[in-house]
């Protein structure tokens, strides 16, 4: 019986060691976003708020404080129930959105030996969590009893099912290159040099599955479901405090999620780009990490701040023209291709 | 005191989704319902999870979880259904309703109710899978090779159901007004934009 706790109690202490790192690297990717975009708009950012220090008065950092003074500020404010709104769900449906957003976490492999789940289907489980998270929005738009918060949340629904669609497609071809299900056999069937990596075969799914996880995300410049100008703030209007806080952890935690697989299975997670290279092969770059894959999943991470700096939000129907014209058509002909190249032995699994 | 685990967590889920399957026609509300729906098919996932068959779980997930109630849900939504005027004709649709339930009970029976052809003695528990089998894998090869003419030809019983889903709602509407983005992108400048030199004029009217 005692074994049996202290297990559980490992296994508790295990997926703290994921949460704790991921919601205190939500908080300062919040921070990164005001920052990257202010920089890249000629503005400065927050600036302003630092950490209270003794003796040093006013002690900004470059407003590295910013991230908690957001927090407590959310969390003293009030959280207001709407009249008709359907309290349950109103409550439910912000926890909803980020169980999943963490759940998914539990399969991702860091690295060769750390791992909480190592379980074969873990893509699969990875596919299934990330279309949950829909749930959250589209019952936090019906019960909120407004009419923006609907629109946002029909919005946002028929997208994510839509782009689910070449996202799985993109999967697909993952699938077939790797011939497995489990993540840390993924990555390491693109072991080898750069080339190796199924982003350099898989080029067109590697593009959409980057494309449609931002479009899964609700991010810009898929970000319909919030659509600022036309439905003031989507789904998430009527929610204030705290709850409006979860649904922003949720998002964040999806786009940390969208970077961190895109590296796992499309760039070879932990694999050391410089592996196979003559001299600095030989160095401390040479060698496979955790490092490196934090390294590309932050490089994705910027991507999504880029991509929302760089472009105007989509119309509605070019969304939907683009994840079902453009983007399921390109994913079927590239499954073939893919099959092709791993039948004629042009790419040999883990070479 | 020693819990028989995959026991308690099974009765635990059956429970879950015997209560929650009830609740999806019970419920007055039909957002709940489709709720309700949502929690029994993650309960059914959760059973088959126990029973090792995590490929069909995790699909069940996304398939009937992540698409299909997903668009359930999206209609319940939208529609506000009034449940006063679908409640009139109950009682003269009653008597039907009772004997088409009657005979799906009786239809069950007949499957379940053989005591010789049901049960441990008949179907005893298979050995557990070893470590690392993949049964993701073990269906992969079954229905590529053994039954591959009948999944060929359940593909192509979906196939024709989309098709013809497709054919039921396209309708050619006249008078709109709709961009071809080929088109659209394939535009050269010179095209939309006249550069004309005019001379500059001073506000005395003189010309320079």
């Amino acid at each position: 019986m005692l074994d049996a706790l202290l297990e559980l109690a490992w296994i508790v202490i295990k997926i703290l060691a994921i949460c704790v790192p991921l919601i205190l690297t939500v908080a300062y990717f919040t921070y990164a976003e005001r920052k990257v975009i202010g920089f890249m708009q000629v503005r400065m950012g927050p600036n302003r708020v630092g950490f209270p220090l003794p003796f040093i008065k006013r002690f900004h950092l470059l407003g590295l404080g910013q991230p908690f003074a957001d927090v407590v500020k959310l969390l003293l404010k009030e959280i207001i129930l709407p009249e008709n709104a359907n309290k349950f769900l109103f409550v439910l449906a912000p926890v909803m959105a980020i169980a999943p957003a963490f759940a998914a976490w539990a399969v991702v492999p860091f690295s060769d030996t750390m791992v909480l789940a190592d379980i074969n289907a873990g893509l699969l489980y990875i596919l299934a969590m990330t279309s949950l998270g829909v749930y959250g929005i589209i019952i936090a738009g019906w019960a909120s009893n407004s009419k923006y918060a609907f629109l946002g949340a029909m919005r946002s629904a028929a997208q994510i099912v839509s782009y689910e669609i070449a996202m799985g497609f993109a999967l697909v071809g993952v699938l077939i290159m790797s011939g497995t299900l489990n993540l840390s056999e993924i990555v390491n069937a693109q072991r080898g040099g750069v080339f190796d990596w199924f982003w350099w075969p898989l080029l067109p799914l590697f593009v959409i599955y980057f494309i449609s996880g931002v479009a899964e995300t609700n991010r810009a410049p898929f970000d319909m479901a919030e659509g600022e100008s036309e439905i003031v703030a989507g789904f998430h209007v009527e929610y204030s405090g705290a709850a409006f806080a979860v649904f922003f952890l949720a998002e964040y935690a999806n786009m940390i999620l969208i970077a961190c697989l895109t590296s796992l299975l499309f760039v070879g997670g932990w694999l050391s780009p410089f592996a196979g290279v003559p001299l600095l092969g030989d160095t401390i770059l040479g060698t496979d990490g955790i490092f490196w894959l934090l390294a590309k999943t932050a490089f994705f991470m910027f991507m999504f701040l880029w991509l929302r700096a760089t472009f105007p939000r989509y119309r509605y129907d070019q969304v939907m023209r683009l994840g079902w014209k453009v983007f399921v058509p390109i994913t079927i002909v590239w499954i073939l291709v893919a099959a092709l190249l791993i039948m004629l032995g042009v790419v040999v699994r883990g070479s | 005191m020693d819990i028989p685990i995959p026991q308690t967590v099974f009765y635990l889920f059956s429970f879950i989704m015997v209560a929650a399957a009830i609740m999806v026609i019970t419920v007055r509300n039909p957002v709940y319902a489709a709720l309700f729906l949502v929690l029994t098919f993650f309960s059914a996932a959760a059973i088959w999870l126990l029973l090792e068959a995590e490929f069909l779980a995790i699909v069940l997930v996304v398939v009937y979880v992540g698409a299909v109630m997903v668009l359930f849900l999206f209609v319940v939504m939208m529609l506000d259904i009034n449940l006063a005027p679908l409640k009139e004709g109950f009682v003269s649709y009653l008597p039907v309703g009772i004997a088409v339930a009657l005979l799906m009970a009786a239809e069950m029976l007949v499957v379940v109710w053989t005591r010789d052809r049901f049960g441990p003695e008949i179907y005893p528990v298979p050995a557990a899978a070893e470590a690392g089998t993949s049964n993701t894998a073990a269906l992969g090869e079954l229905l590529y090779t053994n039954f591959l003419l009948p999944f060929e030809i359940a593909g192509v019983i979906l196939l024709v159901a989309i098709v013809s889903a497709v054919t039921l709602t396209l309708r050619k509407r006249s008078g709109v007004r709709s961009q071809s983005p080929s088109h659209q992108v394939r535009v050269k400048r010179d095209e939309r934009v006249r550069l004309v030199d005019i001379a500059s004029e001073s506000p005395d009217g003189r010309s320079d």
